[in-house]
This record gives C-alpha cells, sequence and structure tokens, in this order.
C-alpha cells in the first residue's frame, strides 16, 4: 500500500484529494440548492421539503458524515498545500505583476476557503443543531432573517462561494486531466454559469424570506 | 523610430553576493541606452561601467542571446523575462521602454532555485528531474529506417510543441506557488506522446513527479501564470496530460 500514500501524498495526489471532495462539494451545492428553491414556494412548500428529506433516515445520516468526511480531507489537504506553497518562495518578489493567468477566483482561492468554512459552522449552527421540536424548519429560517446582519452575513457568504466555485470547477477537470481544446471552452463556460447559479439561487434567498415574512 | 535614439533609465536590480547573504535593490543610473539594444546589451554596457570605474559589475545567466537556449532570465517590473509575450530576456529591446523608466531587475525567485550570486540562481534541480527521467532508452544495433515509425503530423506537431520548452525557469519564476509543472509537464509529454516514450512513460511521469516535489517547488494551483509568461507559450494543455500520466502510473501500472 506504500503507492497508494506516496501517491497521494505527491504534489499531483493532493490536487487529486482537493478535486474529488471539491467534486463532492458541487453535488451537495446542487442537490441543496434545489432543495432551497422550495423556499420560493412558500412556507408550507419548504416544511414539506424539510419533513421529506429526513424521512430518508439512514441515508442522510450517511450523506451527513460523507460530507463530513470531504470536509476533513478538503480542508486538511488545502491547509497542507497552502502553507508549502507558501515556503516554496521563502524570498518575496519587490516587485510582482500578474501576467493574466490568475483570476478573482485563483487568486483568492485559500481565504475563500477559509471564510467558507467559518459560514458553513455558522450555518450548521443556526439551522442544523438546534431544538426543531417545537417549530418548524421555515420558522427558524425566517426568524433568523429577521436580522439584517444575518441577511448580509449569508448574501456575502454566497458571493464568496461564487467566487470559490469559479475557480474550482473549471480547474478541477484540468486536475483530473480532461483538458481539451474541445471541450475546456464549455467547462470553463459552465463553471461560471454554475457559480452564478449558486450566487443567485442561494444569495437571493435571505432577502426574499426577510422581505416574505 | 529613429536610427540614433537613445534613452536614460533608472536600474534597480538585485545584488547579492551569495545563496547565504541577504542581497537588496541597488539603484543605477544609466544615460546613453540604444533603443536598439537587447536588455542584455544594456546589462553589458552598464558592467563595462562598473568595470570601469572599480565596481562589481552585476552578474547575469546568458549564452546564446536568440532566445533558444534558456540561458538567460529575470524579473522585470514584474513580469518574467519581461512584459512582452512569448519572448526570453535576450530577445527584449530597449525600444520597448520609455526615456526616464524605472526598471525592476530581480532574480528568478524560489526555495528550489538558490541565487547563486546577484541574478543568477542555481536550477539544477530542474537537471536533476531530467535525469530522474526525462530520457528513452535507445536499443544499440542498426539505425531503424527513418519513417518506419507511423505519427500522424497532430501528434508529432503537439509533441514538438512541448519539445519547445528551453528550461528556462520561468514558468517557476513566475507562478504564485513557485510550481516547476510547466516544465515537468513539457519534458513528460513530448515523451509521452510519441512511440518512442511509450515504453518507459509510466515510470517516467512516477520518478519526474516524485523529483520535482522532493527538490522544494510549490504545488500548482492551476493559476496559468506559467503559461502566460512561458517565451515557448507552452500550454496548460500538457499539465493536464502530465496529470493523467502520473494518475495512470500510480494506479494502473505497476511502478512504485
Amino acid at each position: 500500500m506504500n503507492w497508494i500514500i506516496m501517491t497521494l501524498s505527491s504534489s499531483i495526489g493532493k490536487k487529486l484529494m482537493m478535486t474529488l471532495t471539491g467534486l463532492g462539494f458541487i453535488g451537495f451545492l446542487t442537490a441543496h440548492l434545489v432543495g432551497n428553491l422550495t423556499i420560493y414556494g412558500g412556507k408550507d412548500s419548504f416544511n414539506l421539503y424539510a419533513e421529506k428529506l429526513h424521512t430518508m433516515g439512514a441515508l442522510i445520516t450517511l450523506a451527513e458524515y460523507g460530507l463530513l468526511l470531504f470536509a476533513i480531507v478538503h480542508i486538511t489537504t488545502g491547509t497542507v498545500l497552502f502553507f508549502q506553497n507558501f515556503k516554496a518562495r521563502p524570498d518575496a518578489y519587490v516587485v510582482k505583476k500578474n501576467a493574466g493567468g490568475r483570476t478573482i477566483g485563483s487568486m483568492t482561492m485559500p481565504y475563500t476557503g477559509f471564510l467558507i468554512l467559518l459560514f458553513v459552522i455558522l450555518h450548521l449552527g443556526d439551522f442544523h443543531f438546534v431544538d426543531k421540536t417545537e417549530t418548524t424548519i421555515f420558522h427558524i429560517v425566517a426568524s433568523t432573517f429577521a436580522s439584517p446582519l444575518y441577511i448580509l452575513i449569508y448574501t456575502v457568504a454566497m458571493v464568496v462561494v461564487a467566487i470559490h466555485v469559479s475557480h474550482g470547477f473549471w480547474s478541477l477537470f484540468q486536475t483530473l486531466g480532461f483538458n481539451h481544446p474541445k471541450y475546456m471552452p464549455s467547462v470553463k463556460g459552465i463553471g461560471i454559469f454554475l457559480s452564478l447559479i449558486f450566487g443567485i439561487g442561494f444569495g437571493f434567498l435571505p432577502l426574499y424570506i426577510a422581505f416574505m415574512g | 523610430m529613429r536610427e540614433n535614439d537613445t534613452i536614460d533609465i533608472t536600474l534597480k536590480v538585485w545584488r547579492q553576493k551569495g545563496a547565504d547573504v541577504k542581497g537588496r535593490l541597488e539603484t543605477i543610473d544609466v544615460k546613453n541606452i540604444s533603443t536598439h539594444m537587447s536588455f542584455l546589451e544594456m546589462l553589458d554596457v552598464v558592467n563595462e561601467d562598473l568595470t570601469l570605474t572599480g565596481r562589481e559589475p552585476v552578474e547575469f545567466d546568458n549564452d546564446c542571446r536568440e532566445g533558444i537556449c534558456g540561458m538567460c532570465g529575470a524579473v522585470i517590473n514584474g513580469h518574467a523575462h519581461g512584459p512582452e509575450k512569448a519572448m526570453t530576456l535576450c530577445q527584449l529591446h530597449m525600444r520597448k521602454f520609455k526615456n526616464g523608466a524605472t526598471i525592476v531587475v530581480e532574480p528568478w525567485r524560489s526555495r528550489a532555485f538558490p541565487i547563486i550570486k546577484d541574478l543568477i540562481v542555481d536550477r539544477s534541480a530542474f537537471d536533476k528531474i531530467i535525469q530522474s527521467g526525462g530520457y528513452v532508452s535507445m536499443n544499440a544495433g542498426g539505425a531503424p529506417d527513418a519513417n518506419a515509425i507511423p505519427i500522424s503530423q497532430e501528434i508529432a506537431d503537439k509533441a514538438m510543441d512541448a519539445a519547445a520548452c528551453i528550461g528556462c525557469g520561468a514558468c517557476v519564476a513566475a507562478c504564485p506557488n513557485s510550481s516547476a509543472m510547466l516544465f515537468v509537464s513539457a519534458k513528460v509529454s513530448q515523451l509521452a506522446l510519441l512511440p518512442q516514450g511509450k515504453p518507459e512513460a509510466a515510470q517516467r511521469a512516477w520518478s519526474m513527479v516524485n523529483t520535482m516535489d522532493r527538490c522544494g517547488f510549490g504545488n500548482c494551483s492551476n493559476e496559468k501564470e506559467c503559461e502566460a509568461v512561458c517565451p515557448k507559450e507552452i500550454s496548460i494543455v500538457n499539465i493536464a496530460r502530465l496529470n493523467r500520466e502520473f494518475l495512470k502510473a500510480s494506479f494502473f501500472s505497476t511502478v512504485e
């Protein structure tokens, strides 16, 4: 099994781990967004969706532990990469300009990633690890977004997610070795489209709830 | 542009006596530089003047001065090999600078490329990577017929594009992570694409990536800065190929 440790601890192996877990998160975000769109259908449709979701029982628990594992791998590997890359250039340039390859997404990957981690902790505290016996999920959500501060935090967090995905999506194809002149422009386009969908789809939910409620 | 155009510039050039000594930017006023000169010829003039006035010349690497050897290179005002696309430093001409310009000249900066003196860095890490797998083994005997192995023009072109890499190190210098992936990917690709390189493809990808990691380069995060500064315009499509070759070698071959 030595080869597998060597593979995963190599520079390309670490990228592979970032890629596969990142792909998992894109799948999760898609499912999460589709579910959350029921909010636009009103209070009852959202509560019904939440209820239906929880009837899946063990499957949901499995998905939760899967996501936790993915998060641990993504965060640990990302942190190792960040410090290794930092150490690879001990003396910074006095003058350094971008040559045109970098994007806002690529430049900020570690930082947007860290902000998303902070957001996820807050988000789970708000909506996951709360007592739901005497109330409905819609009520919890609506009372959270009664606060303008929360609306701001959530909306900004979704912009951050969109920026992270804008580099992450095409990047994962490149890392897996799928870079073909015929398909790469479409992959990049889909990446931008997806990040906009995530940003707008999630980003307007708090505002919608605040004004509807 | 007139025949006898000259410009005056202010050079801020990195001076460092050795790897373990602290370096600093030294300001040198340079007068009457012909705009027809290349950047390296301008440095020659500066060095002549420094020598005549009893000061130490600025050390810099150079050899062919026609953009094909890979020896020269410095970061000019924040751009590896200067601001022009697809160009080595020796091909950069002084007409690209305005009269009175301040030009900051720094060496490649990477832990894997320790500074030897001033603008000269030790790029033997690249040699180590090549030694670990950047070759093909040939059986001795009579030379085979020239066109005995059919290779399509498309594959030959891709291999040639990768083989255009001159190993200058600009990709490492420009990469925000100091990664050598573009260099390694070009060297793996030029051989992996061709039938002659196939027998050792797995071992080559495995060894070269592991050697690259041991040399202290950073990890690629697809910033695409390497591709943007490469004087030979090597594409990051080669990095995708290297990723494929490496993962194929790890999971589907017997190399360890």
